[in-house]
């Protein structure tokens, strides 16, 4: 493996007068699973090509939360959405009724704590979406899958064995798939759910690198129960407690100075 | 800054170590200052000699406590307070230690003083004044890091422009005995010295001060004028 380098160095994030772009805004969400109602007018704003962090105790709705973006609780009876996420620069609402899930599905995409490659070969995981997505042309299949697998610091690991089985990658290697996987369709919005939290550290450095590669190119919100992760890859953080958005900012001022008390115990690891 | 203790009882040992680890590095600071200041009055060998080997210990201190600080952070990646906390000490140990020299430094001056023969028992009075002002900073500062007491921190940034005033009327006062009576010449500028070294004990204990309000609140008040700092600290 390549020598792994600083995942994102202070001068390369936003600097304050940097203008920045909302991506998405959740405002006054609220997510029910039939009568329990885990998210409690939430509002978030995720800026274009920054990493947001998601911090917050267990159970406290983060998953919950970018489920809603992607629709994924759709697939379950008895769930139910109030107010609205905004996708910009179209400004559509991603939960009105009129809205096609997988319309949505397509322009976000999701990489989960545990790598879960499908059980077909390297290439036919990253080319999947893409024939899900009508494409016959095994040029374009070809070039799409380079690319991805290039841009999740792949390639060069696997381009000669394509036609293997999945499964037979190591843990950070299945993850990075997963990652090919999720940018082969070219998705404006990438949702990172504990990504990191199976791998070592090497490993765990190679995405956290990837991520703050890939900001230049879509806009990352990423879910993570490692303090010193979330200060690393992201620009913003919110944290989360009880189904509620407690604080959210810029992530060097957050984790030096939180505004807010219970940010304060949650990121020191004080009884609240 | 709430008094919820932390999960891990090690880390809460840890921190509460470390802190008084620094007061106790600040009990003896203190006391290297009014020794040296005494020895520098009353040229007492004894004292003096006294003095300049306990600044070892006072360097003891600034490097176990740096090493503590480093374990606090590889071992616990502290946040928020508990970072800003960290921070801190490591830099008010090096203040500490700054003050350590100076106090060895009077010691040696009363050393070469004393062994010269000299005599300028008139000018003891305005060195001790001084000396009472920059004791008195550094015990309120240290008093204000173990409480955490803002309030108490912007007092010592204030007495900083008493001790300097102090410095300024010691030098006026000295250059008209140079002028007077130029034998006294050689032993005036020993006394500059050592009014000199007693000032910078007062800008260390500012600086101690300064970090005080940066654990609290989390703003960093070095180079910015007092009236300024007045108004960020009545912001809530
Ligand atoms: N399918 C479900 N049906 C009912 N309740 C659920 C369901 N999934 C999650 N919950 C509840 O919703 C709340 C939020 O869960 P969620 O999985 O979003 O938490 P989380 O912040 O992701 O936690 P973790 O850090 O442990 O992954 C929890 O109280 C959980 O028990
Ligand atoms: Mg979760």
């Amino acid at each position: 493996m390549a020598t792994v380098s600083v995942a994102s160095s202070v001068e390369s994030r936003p600097q304050p007068s940097a203008p920045l772009v909302p991506k998405v805004k959740a405002s006054g969400l609220s997510f029910y699973y039939g009568a329990f109602r885990a998210l409690k007018e939430l509002d978030l704003v995720v800026h274009e090509n920054c990493v947001t962090a998601l911090i917050g105790p267990s159970g406290c709705g983060k998953s919950t939360f970018l489920r809603c973006f992607n629709r994924m609780h759709d697939l379950y009876p008895g769930n139910r959405y109030e107010g609205e996420i905004r996708l910009y620069p179209d400004d559509i609402n991603l939960l009105a009724p009129g809205v096609d899930p997988i319309e949505v599905r397509m322009r976000l995409s999701m990489v989960f704590q545990k790598p879960n490659p499908f059980p077909k070969s390297i290439f036919e995981n990253v080319a999947y979406g893409l024939r899900v997505r009508g494409e016959r042309s095994g040029r374009t299949l070809e070039g799409k899958v380079e690319a991805a697998l290039r841009d999740a610091a792949l390639w060069s690991e696997v381009k000669d064995r394509l036609h293997q089985l999945a499964f037979n990658l190591s843990g950070g290697q299945q993850q990075r798939l997963c990652i090919a996987r999720a940018l082969a369709t070219d998705p404006e919005l990438m949702l990172f759910d504990e990504p990191t939290s199976s791998l070592d550290p090497i490993a765990t450095a190679s995405i956290e690198e990837l991520i703050a590669d890939l900001k230049k190119k879509v806009t990352i919100l990423i879910v993570t129960h490692n303090m010193q992760q979330a200060a690393r890859v992201s620009d913003f953080t919110a944290y989360m407690y009880l189904g509620q958005l407690i604080e959210f900012g810029r992530t060097d001022e957050l984790f030096i100075k939180p505004k807010n008390k219970q940010t304060e115990d949650y990121i020191t690891g004080r009884f609240g | 800054m709430g008094v919820t203790e932390h999960i891990s009882k090690a880390f809460e040992a840890d921190l509460d170590a470390t802190r008084t680890r620094v007061l106790q590095m600040g009990g003896l600071v203190e006391a290297q200052i009014l020794a040296a200041i005494q020895a520098y009055a009353s040229g007492d060998a004894v004292l003096i000699e006294q003095v300049i080997a306990n600044d070892e210990r006072v360097n003891g201190y600034e490097v176990a406590i740096d090493g503590a600080c480093g374990q606090l952070l590889v071992r616990r990646q502290p946040a928020a307070t508990d970072l800003r906390l960290v921070m801190a000490i490591s830099k008010i140990v090096t203040d500490l230690e700054r003050i350590g020299d100076e106090a060895e430094k009077i010691a040696r001056m009363a050393k070469g003083i004393h062994e010269g023969g000299a005599h300028h028992a008139q000018r003891f009075p305005a060195i001790r004044h001084m000396a009472q002002i920059a004791v008195k900073m550094l015990r309120q500062a240290l008093d204000a890091f173990a409480r955490l007491d803002v309030a108490s921190a912007a007092e010592v940034l204030k007495e900083d422009s008493a001790i300097d005033d102090e410095f300024r009327s010691v030098l006026r006062q000295l250059i008209t005995y140079m002028m007077e009576d130029p034998r006294t010449i050689s032993a005036s500028l020993e006394t500059v010295w050592v009014a000199k070294a007693v000032e910078r004990i007062g800008d260390h204990a500012k600086n101690i001060a300064e970090q005080v309000i940066y654990i609290v609140k989390g703003t960093d008040v070095r180079h910015t004028s007092f009236a300024d700092i007045e108004r960020e600290l009545s912001k809530e």
